[in-house]
């Protein structure tokens, strides 16, 4: 069974979603996504200023499996990027919720967090997907 | 739920993650398929492979048989155990399957027998094909061994630490392989191939024996691995793929398998002689190339290959390369290609180089 801690909020294209304050939210994939990727070779990721709307297109993830999309869950701009992911693309797989985060967002619309899945919402979507 | 090997309850014990392949259920990896593919690189790993077919030919039309079926010859095989790799064709000299058969006596002796390793995603095919061309000849039984199991250790260590948990005579017998040989040792087999590049034993085990010894394996530190890692450690060999690098449709000569057909004697009818011929006549329209993606990015199988903004073709085996830490591919295509072209990746054409199709022997880089 894949880790789902129950303080972070989750969509439907496995991304996970922590509340840092001040409108600050920080993103990466979840372990049920990393495991169903496999190994991950390299992380594709915008830079730092970049702005999106919930459900743009965000970045490529490559594991030696399949090319897989990563959306933006919240729309907003990016006020940090995880670099250590450039040269250790496998802190993805190792630690999907601490080393392995993907970038730092500053919310437009904090009230889009609203519509967001929790632990429970998204255990029951990844068991419907199985 | 699929075909279960010998090895079932040790690939769970073992925390395998099993995939469906052709009707099995067999380990992907078992936590990490890179971390598997280095330790086959640079110390030992095994994987289970008893899902491949092991067929015995026997009978005394048994070479000529093999003669026919087969388009390389199994009389270039002059000593016992000596192994030989062969296409084995259709009329149009596409290829039915790829396989390793054995000389499993001396050769030209009376009772002289064979052994055919096939693989398992064409077995059905295969075994209806080779028991339909038997009908040509008067005396050839063929035999299915489906109580051996097999087991492939492979790497720079691999051997050594197969020659710690086997009995002495044992230890005698593989120290004196020669490489592609493989001989019998009290109902087991133990041969000095492989499917990655390094040194390394297939051996086939009686199944009950199996359990036992890969746990001893594992105790003596060698590595298990998944068809994952077996995957990208062939591909960066440059050993092509059944059903990925050739087919039914293509010819050898079109899948960098050219050594491989024996053309002499020339006397000697084999299946898909005529058309092979008849394509080298003409000129053989397309190769298998190697590609090196040196950016970010992972090659796949099926994207286009370009030259100018012309597709030439498309990769047929694409992955990442745990060992050169890029991409790599194997590419048919059907012009001449110089150092560079373009492969069309999600829509975006990327410039790769254009190498070899090997990458990767023995550890080191070859290209």
């Amino acid at each position: 069974m894949s880790d789902i801690p129950s303080d972070l909020k989750y969509v439907a294209s496995h991304e996970w979603i922590r509340d840092e304050g001040d409108g600050v939210v920080t993103i990466g994939i979840t372990d049920h996504a990393q495991d169903l990727l496999g190994d991950v070779v390299f992380v594709e990721l915008p830079e730092a200023g970049a702005e999106f709307a919930a459900g743009d297109d965000l970045g490529v993830v490559e594991s030696v499996k399949a090319a897989s999309d990563v959306y933006a869950p919240l729309s907003g701009e990016i006020v940090a990027v995880n670099g250590e992911l450039e040269d250790a693309p496998e802190l993805v797989n190792s630690d999907p919720y601490g080393d392995g985060w993907f970038i730092r967002l500053r919310l437009t619309d904090v009230t889009e967090v609203d519509d967001l899945l929790d632990a429970d919402g998204y255990a029951e979507l990844c068991e419907a997907e199985s | 739920m699929g075909h279960k090997t010998a090895l079932y309850e040790k690939h769970l014990q073992m925390n395998a993650k099993l995939v469906d392949f052709g009707g099995w259920d067999m380990p992907i990896h078992y936590g990490s398929q890179v971390e598997e593919h280095h330790s086959v690189r640079r110390d030992a790993g095994m994987f289970d492979v008893s899902h491949m077919t092991v067929v015995d030919v026997t009978g005394a039309d048994a070479k000529e048989y093999l003669r026919y079926l087969l388009a390389n010859d199994v009389l270039r095989l002059q000593q016992q155990g000596k192994a030989l790799y062969s296409g084995m064709l259709n009329e149009t000299g596409g290829v039915v399957d790829d396989l390793i058969v054995y000389l499993m006596t001396e050769p030209d002796v009376t009772g002289e027998w064979f052994r055919v390793v096939v693989n398992c995603g064409t077995r059905e095919k295969d075994l209806r094909w080779m028991a339909d061309h038997t009908a040509l000849f008067d005396s050839v039984a063929l035999t299915e061994r489906p109580e051996l199991a097999m087991v492939a250790i492979q790497g720079p260590n691999a051997i050594a630490k197969v020659m710690t948990v086997v009995n002495e005579s044992r230890v005698k017998l593989i120290d004196g392989l020669q490489a592609f040989q493989g001989l019998e040792s009290e109902g087991w087999f133990f041969a000095k191939t492989g499917y990655t590049g390094e040194e390394g034993l297939e051996v086939m085990v009686p199944e009950e024996y199996v359990a036992d010894f890969w746990q001893a394996l594992a105790d003596a530190g060698v590595a298990p691995c998944g068809l994952g890692a077996r995957d990208t450690l062939r591909l960066e060999a440059g050993m092509n793929l059944y059903g990925a690098d050739m087919h039914e449709k293509v010819s050898p000569l079109t899948a960098n398998m050219a050594w491989t057909i024996a053309w002499e004697p020339i006397e000697r009818d084999f299946i898909g002689r005529k058309a092979l011929e008849k394509e080298r006549e003409a000129g053989v329209k397309q190769k298998l190339i190697g590609l090196l993606l040196e950016t970010r990015g992972v090659l796949r199988s099926h994207q286009k290959v370009m030259i100018n903004g012309e597709e030439v073709g498309e990769i047929t085996s694409g992955s990442f390369s745990p060992t050169l830490g890029c991409s790599i591919a194997m590419a048919r295509v059907s012009a001449n290609i110089a150092d560079t072209c373009h492969v069309d990746m999600r829509g975006k054409l990327i410039e790769v180089k254009v190498v070899k199709p090997s990458f990767v022997r023995h550890g080191a880089k070859v290209y």
